[in-house]
């Protein structure tokens, strides 16, 4: 045990004190401080550097937004997988291995020309990640999550996307652990194409429901 | 807590900047920030509650300011400060301090697709009945926590209806603070955008939200 196993606390919860003077003696270069804390924690054996290359490599090429897209095609083409996707995402989703962290609770919901869903998370930036991987930065960002919730029609007319007036918008909160993905409508003119040609055509933005699924 | 985290319905933040081919990190340090606070090894009770609460004692400027993964980095560093897993000292210098401990029990490289894979169901058995039904009336309560509370501001005191209940799930209002699971039975309320924000807003429109039983009450 060293000294500073003994690291004691003045007050309950951190804000105020000397976690935020540690603070003005680390380098103001977000590059440096993360390669000191991960030199310490390797030494200290809290972390493996290999570990970090394994997590890097999972979000930069495994987990991605292409994985929903699929999801949103096969319910396309599959009237019995959307009915079951639209009344039970988790069972549905764990059936073909693709709950997993910050997506084990699952909630599916279906634009139609009478109602748009739009999925936000006001209070930081709850994602479904085994689904559309990690967020973009606009979606964690202060503009959209401040204004979504109160001005929906707003936000869509930022995305170029300008929606009926009689169209009814959902905007879906994620306040807990429950994540949200929206099925887009099929565009007119697919008829013909096969699921792996309508997942190329499912962009990231249409499943959180800031875009429109087009032939182009 | 009522802070800056808290953004639903403010106005002044700015055009909403969306990029084109957006990698998923900006630098190589983004990702190692985000790693290292996905894979190290947790201070016991650390939990997803405690992690978003960390990030709400940010000082308001730097939340506004500060880029994503230097808040992660920011968390990453105060939840081992807070759990003596690391000293300031260290920290500053990036080393171990002499005499320091050392363990060997971090996270391989071969569980991190598992690990993924089973983390994060908030979802717990309850024996207790939910206290609402589906269609009900409920309104948020008017309250005003000092710690983490996932009940948005814009929502309290407001009535809608449930729509949607999940069982029994981890209230992140005692997780965040070494509380416990307290496990209560979650649900999803609808809210007219005219009850949230007067008659201006659309008549149709709806916001939906995530609400554990004890943020409501009958209305």
């Amino acid at each position: 045990m060293s000294p500073h196993d003994h690291h004691h606390h003045d007050h309950g919860e951190p804000g105020l004190g000397e976690h935020h003077h540690i603070h003005s003696k680390l380098p103001s270069d977000p590059a440096l401080r993360v390669k000191a804390l991960e030199s310490l924690l390797t030494e200290k054996g809290l972390v493996d550097p290999a570990t970090i290359d394994a997590w890097v490599e999972t979000y930069e090429s495994k987990i991605g937004p292409r994985i929903g897209a699929r999801v949103v095609a096969r319910a396309w083409v599959d009237s019995e997988f959307k009915r079951r996707l639209l009344a039970d995402a988790t069972k549905t989703l764990d059936e073909i291995d693709l709950l997993g962290n910050q997506g084990q609770h699952m909630v599916a919901v279906e634009n139609t020309p009478q109602l748009h869903n739009m999925v936000v998370c006001t209070l930081c930036s709850c994602y479904p990640l085994p689904l559309l991987g990690l967020p973009p930065s606009w979606y964690k960002s202060a503009p959209y999550r401040s204004r979504v919730v109160i001005d929906p029609r707003g936000v869509l007319k930022e995305f170029g996307v300008e929606l009926p007036a009689e169209t009814k918008i959902r905007v879906w909160d994620s306040t807990a652990e429950v994540r949200y993905l929206v099925v887009p409508q099929r565009p007119n003119g697919s008829d013909g194409m096969s699921e792996e040609q309508l997942a190329a055509l499912v962009t990231r933005d249409s499943m959180i429901g800031t875009g429109l699924v087009s032939l182009t | 807590m009522n802070s800056i985290h808290d953004l639903g319905g403010m106005h002044g933040l700015g055009a909403i900047a969306a990029e084109t081919n957006e990698p998923p990190f900006h630098e190589p340090w983004e990702g190692r920030a985000a790693g290292i606070l996905e894979v190290m090894t947790f201070p016991a009770g650390f939990t997803v509650d405690r992690f978003r609460y960390l990030r709400e004692t940010l000082r308001p400027d730097l939340y506004l300011t500060q880029s994503y993964y230097e808040q992660w980095l920011y968390i990453a560093e105060q939840a081992l400060l807070e759990a003596g897993m690391i000293a300031p000292d260290e920290l500053a210098a990036g080393r171990v301090a002499p005499g320091g401990d050392r363990r060997d029990d971090a996270m391989r490289a071969g569980t991190v697709w598992g690990f993924l894979h089973d983390r994060g169901n908030s979802a717990r058995d309850l024996p207790a009945a939910p206290r609402f039904a589906s269609g009900q009336q409920v309104r948020a309560r008017n309250v005003q926590p000092v710690g983490h509370t996932r009940l948005p501001r814009y929502a309290r005191g407001k009535t809608g209806h449930v729509i949607r209940l999940h069982g029994g799930h981890v209230l992140p209002d005692a997780s965040a603070h070494g509380g416990g699971e307290c496990p209560q039975h979650l649900y999803t309320v609808a809210f007219a955008a005219r009850e949230l924000w007067g008659e201006a807003a659309h008549a149709r429109d709806t916001i939906h939200l995530d609400l554990w039983e004890s943020y409501l009450e009958p209305a």
